[in-house]
């Protein structure tokens, strides 16, 4: 039985800094420009289809989400539970998760792409990414000089640390884990119905 | 998980109305959406999750690409301030994972994009000039900026992005990501709405 959440794999604490080599140089180009080649086709990296979700108007970015949780939750939980992978958790911060979520917010209906889907836009020749990936560079900057303060601050309110939502309830994680996504998927078919696209 | 799939619910139908009632003056709709299913999109990102995790031990996430840039022009600039700061202490801006998984990103949405015929070349996309005029470049620049720093500023604070909690956190059942995603999408409908009644 393998301790759920615990490293199972090496290599996974320690901070690598530097290029990475071989097989995981490998993986960031395969699934770098997979990734950048599915968000094109699945049209997030379209202005309209973005703002189009904020407005409710549009439910493709939805429709996306919820189906990489679903495929997605159901292979690493499972992959974790036989030890084959390491969960990467943040840790949960209330305060600044709830401010960053929300100041984030104000910025994606502003610059209308998120910063995976304007680098894709920008792949795409959607110019107009180029200027909120300046404004992204610039944002990163503005926290990085106040990274001192709002660690002390901010950072330290509703501090949690790592929490994963089945430990709360006190439910083995694989088969809540298959409960959400079967939870999800009829989501998703309500979902269709009510809004086409 | 069922209380957040109930809100849902509730939002659904409430939204119905006010979705296809309110007047924002444009319909999103009206332009081309996805080449593909979303589904067969989606999907295809979860198991790109699995191989990341599987084979690299790193998960999706996309906006530690812009902290690592600007750290590349701090040092370009104020080689001893940027190493000063303490985010970079902790985040070294090297070309690292993530540099490279998001650099390889662009370059599959141009290969996507031009084998689809999709490749745009444009400065404005429709939808936005039909809303806000034809010669509204300004206005999207400085929208597009300020958008941006809105949206870097947050998604450090909050230590992750669409990807990195939007997807890569909330698919390990991680409670702050699912608590950012919904702050994300709850301070975008509100702006997005205010923004396109207003403006």
């Amino acid at each position: 039985m393998i301790e759920p959440g615990k490293v199972v794999k090496k290599g996974s604490e320690s901070q690598e800094l530097g290029a990475p080599g071989g097989v995981k140089l490998l993986t960031a180009i395969v699934c770098g420009l997979a990734f950048g080649f599915l968000l094109q086709k699945g049209g997030v990296a379209k202005y309209n289809v973005l703002i189009g979700q904020l407005l409710l108007q549009d439910f493709t970015v939805v429709k996306i989400m919820v189906s990489a949780i679903v495929v997605g939750m159901v292979g690493i939980f499972t992959l974790n539970r036989f030890a084959k992978v390491n969960l990467h958790l943040q840790p949960t911060r209330l305060g600044a998760q709830t401010i960053g979520g929300l100041l984030f917010g104000i910025g994606f209906a502003l610059f209308a792409y998120c910063p995976g889907t304007g680098a894709v836009a920008l792949g795409q020749g959607s110019w107009d990414a180029l200027f909120g990936m300046a404004g992204l560079v610039a944002g990163c900057w503005l926290y990085a000089e106040l990274s001192g303060w709002l660690k002390k601050t901010v950072e330290t309110w509703g501090e949690c640390g790592r929490m994963v939502i089945p430990d709360l309830f006190k439910i083995p994680r694989l088969p809540f884990a298959y409960v959400t996504a079967i939870l999800l998927v009829i989501g998703l078919f309500i979902l269709q119905r009510a809004f086409p696209r | 998980m069922k209380v957040t799939f109930r809100i849902s619910l509730v939002l659904m139908v409430l939204l119905r109305a006010p979705a296809g009632a309110a007047d924002f003056g444009v319909n999103a709709t009206n332009y081309d959406g996805g080449a593909w299913s979303p589904y067969v999109v989606g999907a295809g990102i979860g198991v790109l999750s699995w191989l990341t995790f599987y084979f690299a031990d790193k998960m999706i996430g996309v906006s530690s690409f812009y902290a690592t840039l600007a750290g590349f022009i701090g040092k370009l600039f104020a080689r001893r301030h940027t190493e000063s700061l303490p985010y970079f202490q902790n985040h070294q801006p090297t070309a690292d994972w993530a540099f490279i998984f998001v650099t390889c990103t662009i370059i599959g949405g141009f290969i996507a994009a031009w084998t689809g015929g999709e490749f745009r070349n444009e400065w404005l996309h429709p939808m936005w000039r039909d809303r806000f005029g034809e010669n509204s470049l300004a206005l999207r620049m400085v929208v597009g900026f300020v958008g941006g720093v809105f949206m870097a500023f947050g998604a450090r604070l909050a230590g992750g992005c669409t990807s990195g909690h939007g997807i890569s956190g909330t698919l390990q059942l991680n409670a702050g990501s699912w608590l950012t995603v919904a702050c994300m999408f709850l301070g975008g409908i509100g702006t997005a709405m205010l923004l396109y009644t207003v403006l």
